[in-house]
């Protein structure tokens, strides 16, 4: 193993402090759980409020007379058509039309925009993106200055309302606004990775300790680690990088197509398209519910009448669920579909599962009315 | 008097059945257990042979067996309540008895003041 420099967030100190197990992430040194638990930790976000560290995450601002063009043929998803206001999910792509990275780009102005990205991807990312960039544009990486808490569950905007915020003035799903929390100014947007109503908020990594020692002041906040966060995203079959998605995929393999309107914009040109248009699904991401509580892990083979016909991505145990759940990629010429049975590899053991449809757990609040 | 293995496995031997689990450091380490794979009753076991799995939400580790006999009894609480091994490790959460070995081979394991200590270096 190379000894690699691992980073530590601004909260390093207050993860130790409440007995956090550190494991490192994608180059920093993250709190994967804290003392009761995984599951508890898992169930706490279900039902309450659930408080992040993601200040490893990497944030780019993009502006000056023509970025909206410019970043409109960068990313896969349509940028053009996208309103100020809105926060929409999309793509970085390689010119073969594979994934470099999903991200999240915010508009914040006619020409100004916010753009969130995975840790483990931040550098290539931004080589990549001020590559298309005209000069005239400026790009700004702000990871290092920008903190990211994210707080969600259906009791996070209780939160809010009990920290002064009027609930009426929060930006609804997929939007972006602005607050003061504690004397400090904050982007907040109504996204998130549990599949539980719940906001992102960045804001200045100076303020970091006392945001997170403020929002912990609320009794229906815990800190909740990594390996919940893995539980909660799976759970509603939300993709990581890495895993569900990587340099040997395209959307198109990840069933995120439609998402990309080609069809409806034919005059429309991106990095990648020429690649996506010419070529057909190799690949065809599937969910799997497994019959029992033991897991298929990442790399296990997708198994139909003893021939091998894909891999799993990502699996584990389902603590809302009650089962294991998997997902993978399964080759696209297979006949497998939803309804069907698989067998999965796990060690000596072969699992049995059924192709489903997302999400596993079904009953979020993420797209709960306030 | 209970023996500890450097796997982390715990041994007590009541006659000659002895009664395995998983330390309490141990169950600690993997975080929540979600499953556990045990042998079958009847299983021939040779030391160092894998016993079953235990799995947590990020991992799945094999138990060894640290003694060679026959699989004479297996916790199927676990089946239901896995949750068992963290509740209650050496306790409530053993996994399976094991009888017909040679004494002898506790010679090798180590006592609990021992394996305290051992934890102590590898910390």
């Amino acid at each position: 193993m190379v000894a690699d420099q691992v980073f530590n967030t601004p909260l390093q100190a207050c993860h130790e402090s409440l007995g956090a197990k550190m494991v490192p992430f994608a180059g920093w040194n993250m709190p994967v759980q804290y003392q009761e638990g995984i599951i508890a930790e898992h169930t706490h976000c279900r039902n309450h409020a659930a408080l992040f560290d993601i200040c490893h995450m990497g944030e780019f601002k993009v502006n000056g007379v023509g970025a909206l063009d410019a970043l409109d043929r960068i990313f896969a998803r349509p940028v053009f058509n996208q309103p100020i206001g809105v926060c929409r999910y999309n793509f970085l792509l390689n010119d073969d039309g594979k994934v470099m990275d999903d991200l999240i780009v915010y508009r914040l102005d006619e020409e100004e925009f916010f753009i969130v990205v995975n840790a483990g991807t931040r550098y290539s990312d931004a080589e990549r993106i001020k590559s298309q960039l005209p000069a005239c544009i400026t790009f700004e990486d702000v990871s290092d200055q920008t903190a990211k808490l994210d707080l969600q569950g259906p009791e996070s905007a209780e939160v809010l309302a009990a920290a002064g915020i009027d609930v009426a003035e929060l930006p609804r799903y997929f939007r972006w606004g602005r607050i003061e929390l504690n004397g400090t100014p904050i982007l907040i947007s109504r996204t998130g990775y549990t599949g539980e109503l719940g906001f992102e908020l960045y804001f200045d990594a100076a303020k970091a300790v006392d945001m997170w020692n403020y929002l912990l002041s609320f009794e229906q906040v815990k800190p909740v680690g990594l390996g919940a966060r893995d539980t909660l995203r799976l759970e509603v079959g939300y993709a990581l990088y890495g895993h569900e998605l990587d340099a040997q995929h395209t959307p198109l393999d990840a069933g995120y197509g439609p998402m990309l309107k080609i069809d409806d914009n034919p005059d429309r040109n991106f990095t990648g398209k020429a690649a996506l248009v010419a070529s057909s699904p190799e690949w065809k991401l599937a969910a799997i519910a497994l019959e029992g509580r033991r897991a298929a892990r990442a790399g296990a083979d997708i198994i139909v009448n003893e021939r091998v016909i894909g891999v799993v991505t990502s699996g584990a145990f389902a603590p809302s669920v009650g089962n294991s759940v998997a997902m993978g990629y399964i080759k696209s010429d297979s006949k497998t579909g939803i309804g069907d049975t698989v067998e999965l590899s796990a060690g000596r053991a072969t699992l049995t599962g059924t192709v489903t449809e997302l999400p596993f757990y079904k009953d979020g609040s993420v797209r709960k009315k306030l | 008097m209970r023996y500890y293995s450097e796997d982390h496995e715990w041994i007590v031997v009541e006659g000659n059945v002895a009664t395995i689990g998983i330390s309490e450091y141990a169950a600690n380490e993997l975080g929540d257990i979600t499953y556990v794979e045990l042998p079958a009753e009847g299983d021939d076991v040779t030391i160092g042979d894998t016993l079953g799995v235990v799995e947590s939400v990020k991992a799945a580790s094999d138990i060894y067996s640290p003694l060679s006999g026959t699989v004479s009894a297996v916790n199927e609480n676990l089946e239901d309540e896995p949750n068992l091994v963290n509740d209650s490790p050496e306790d409530k959460g053993w996994i399976c008895r094991i009888s017909g070995f040679d004494s002898s081979e506790l010679d090798d394991m180590m006592s609990e003041d021992a394996y305290q200590k051992f934890l102590k270096e590898i910390s």
